[in-house]
């Protein structure tokens, strides 16, 4: 039987991986933009669990909203990595570094 | 379950502001480059309707409506109007700059409004469902607005790593909210209020830890401080102008609203993190710009450090402490926005008045504006008789009131480190030979702006009662 825990659980390893991606990944944007997306979904695991187990269908509704705010901000991430090729002809994370200071 | 129309009213100044934005971005479609004036004067004329809203919407008691997740109260009164004031301020700057650089579209100013919509939201959010909405719509008009310079390599840099660092905050603070949400079971801020006292310690901490993260991120305070210095200096400036000053109001009013209104049972717990943002925002801040040539970096640092004092005021705990803060935020996005618009008029077509250098010999130029400017630095840096001492004094007290005398100490200690950088700028207004002899090309609109809000510094400095009155007015 399936306890929340489990479900839990599972939450917390998505969330690790996409942060782990964020912090290891050195080489691609795209990567950067696709750990992004794991966070929201590891959220809405968690707010699902928690909703179904608590009995209270707010949850659920929250994660109709994060999925709807997370197409948008891969809209606009997206329009952004374009608008950053065009520029500088690459989407290396190291080379991301003309401001410093 | 019957459905019972909620009371539109208190939201109305929201509503003609989202209909009023939908109506100017159709209006833009139909516009011809020549007559884009249009859309920037229906942008103001929405944005001083909607502050007029807000404040014939003003009420003493805190009224809730939408199932309690849309709260007006004093302080979402306030706020409003200040955010409001501040945008068109921001707008009058940013017209002549994006002109000069062919940025002159309905863009920034459909976007802006939008920003606007979401501060606003955020600043009366009573659910985490608002406080994460009108986060999002803020964060993502401003990532877009960053990006619109789309031949500037520094400028698309500096969106990306925005909007990276912006949306891994948004996924910390939802992983936070989650946690919250499944030890109280609501989302619903005053509901988690009462039953933070019988929910389990450590998951509420656990979640605390993550929503306080997401908060400090979005105020920018250290170490979740990275990325302001890069956004503020690869932005174009008029979009830098917006970044640093309304946002800052609303990041305070949802750090408020998340705290203090939904989890003030855990004050014990969050006043020590806090203090810890605080002390290190202002050591650090104030430490590093002195290193800074660049001076939309070195008040990216500076802001920073007033990030901190924010902060402090939270700390206090109490509602005097609150307003104090609160006072602190409206007073920081005046001076902001009028140390911006120095850039600004500075500039003109193909040139960037970025460095501390271009402000050389300001006083032989033009005597008035150096004035300006010195008012401003002086504000900053907190002397007497400006604004931002009265900021700085009220904040310090409250915090020597709730026993925290070593915090304000340490305020104190890092304001006069700060002193220096502002003070250098000073000497380079006025005791400095200027290398660059040019007139100053601003228009009319833009020194008449700049001029009141250089007076409004002073003039609130020297008669500082009011505004303090009504800010402490608004916990009472």
């Amino acid at each position: 039987m399936l306890t929340l825990t489990h479900f839990l659980v599972l939450g917390a390893i998505l969330f690790s991986i996409s942060l782990a991606g964020v912090f290891i990944n050195r080489k691609n944007v795209i990567i950067l933009l696709m750990c992004v997306e794991l966070m929201l979904l590891a959220v809405n695991t968690n707010f699902i669990a928690f909703s179904h187990f608590l009995g209270d269908t707010a949850g659920q509704v929250f994660v109709f909203f994060i999925l709807t705010v997370a197409a948008a901000e891969a809209a606009i991430g997206l329009a952004i990595l374009v608008v950053l090729f065009r520029n500088k002809r690459t989407i290396n994370v190291e080379e991301l570094d003309t401001l410093k200071g | 379950m019957n459905f019972v129309t909620p009371d539109f009213m208190p939201a109305m100044p929201e509503i003609f502001l989202l209909s009023m934005v939908c109506v100017i971005m159709i209006i833009d479609l139909f516009l011809k480059d020549e007559s884009r004036g249009a859309t920037y004067v229906l942008s103001l004329i929405a944005l001083i309707a909607t502050a007029f809203l807000s404040f014939s919407n003003f009420s003493t008691e805190s009224i809730t409506t939408f199932n309690g997740s849309f709260i007006l109260d004093p302080m979402a009164t306030i706020l409003k109007i200040a955010i409001c004031i501040i945008v068109v301020g921001v707008f009058i700057y940013a017209k002549d700059y994006l002109k000069d650089r062919n940025m002159y579209k309905g863009e920034y100013f459909t976007l802006g409004l939008f920003g606007v919509l979401g501060m606003m939201v955020m600043v009366s959010a009573g659910n985490f469902l608002t406080v994460y909405l009108g986060l999002e719509l803020l964060s993502l008009s401003m990532y877009a607005m960053i990006a619109m310079q789309r031949d500037s390599i520094v400028a698309s840099e500096a969106a990306m790593k925005y909007f990276i660092l912006g949306a891994i905050a948004s996924g910390i603070l939802l992983y936070g909210m989650s946690m919250v949400y499944g030890v109280t079971g609501s989302l619903d801020l005053a509901t988690i209020n009462k039953a933070v006292s019988g929910a389990d310690r450590v998951v509420m901490s656990f979640g605390l830890v993550f929503i306080i993260l997401g908060v400090a991120f979005k105020l920018g305070a250290v170490p979740f401080h990275m990325w302001m210095p890069d956004v503020y200096h690869g932005s174009p400036t008029s979009v830098t102008l917006y970044i640093a000053s309304a946002p800052k109001i609303a990041a305070f009013a949802m750090m408020y609203r998340l705290l203090v209104d939904g989890l003030a049972g855990m004050q014990a717990d969050w006043q020590m993190i806090l203090i810890i943002l605080s002390v290190l925002s202002m050591v650090f801040g104030n430490i590093v710009a002195i290193a800074q040539t660049n001076i939309k970096r070195m008040l990216a640092y500076s802001t920073i450090s007033h990030v901190g004092f924010i902060i402090m005021g939270v700390v206090a705990g109490t509602q005097a402490g609150y307003g104090a803060a609160m006072f602190y935020a409206i007073v920081y996005a005046i001076m902001s926005v009028a140390g911006f618009g120095m850039i600004i008029l500075l500039s003109r077509a193909g040139f960037e008045a970025e460095n501390i250098e271009d402000f050389r010999g300001l006083n032989q130029r033009s005597p008035w504006f150096a004035f300006v400017m010195m008012a401003i630095m002086f504000s900053m840096a907190g002397v007497p008789p400006f604004l931002g001492f009265w900021a700085k004094i009220a904040v310090l007290q409250e915090a020597i009131n709730s026993g925290f005398l070593w915090l304000a100490i340490v305020g104190v200690m890092a304001s006069v480190i700060g002193a220096f950088y502002y003070l250098r700028v000073i000497k380079a207004v006025y005791f400095d030979k200027p290398t660059d002899e040019t007139p100053i090309q601003a228009s009319m609109d833009i020194r008449l702006t700049l001029s009141l809000n250089g007076m409004a510094i002073l003039a609130f400095g020297l008669y500082p009662t009011a505004l303090i009155t009504l800010c402490i007015s608004a916990f009472a």
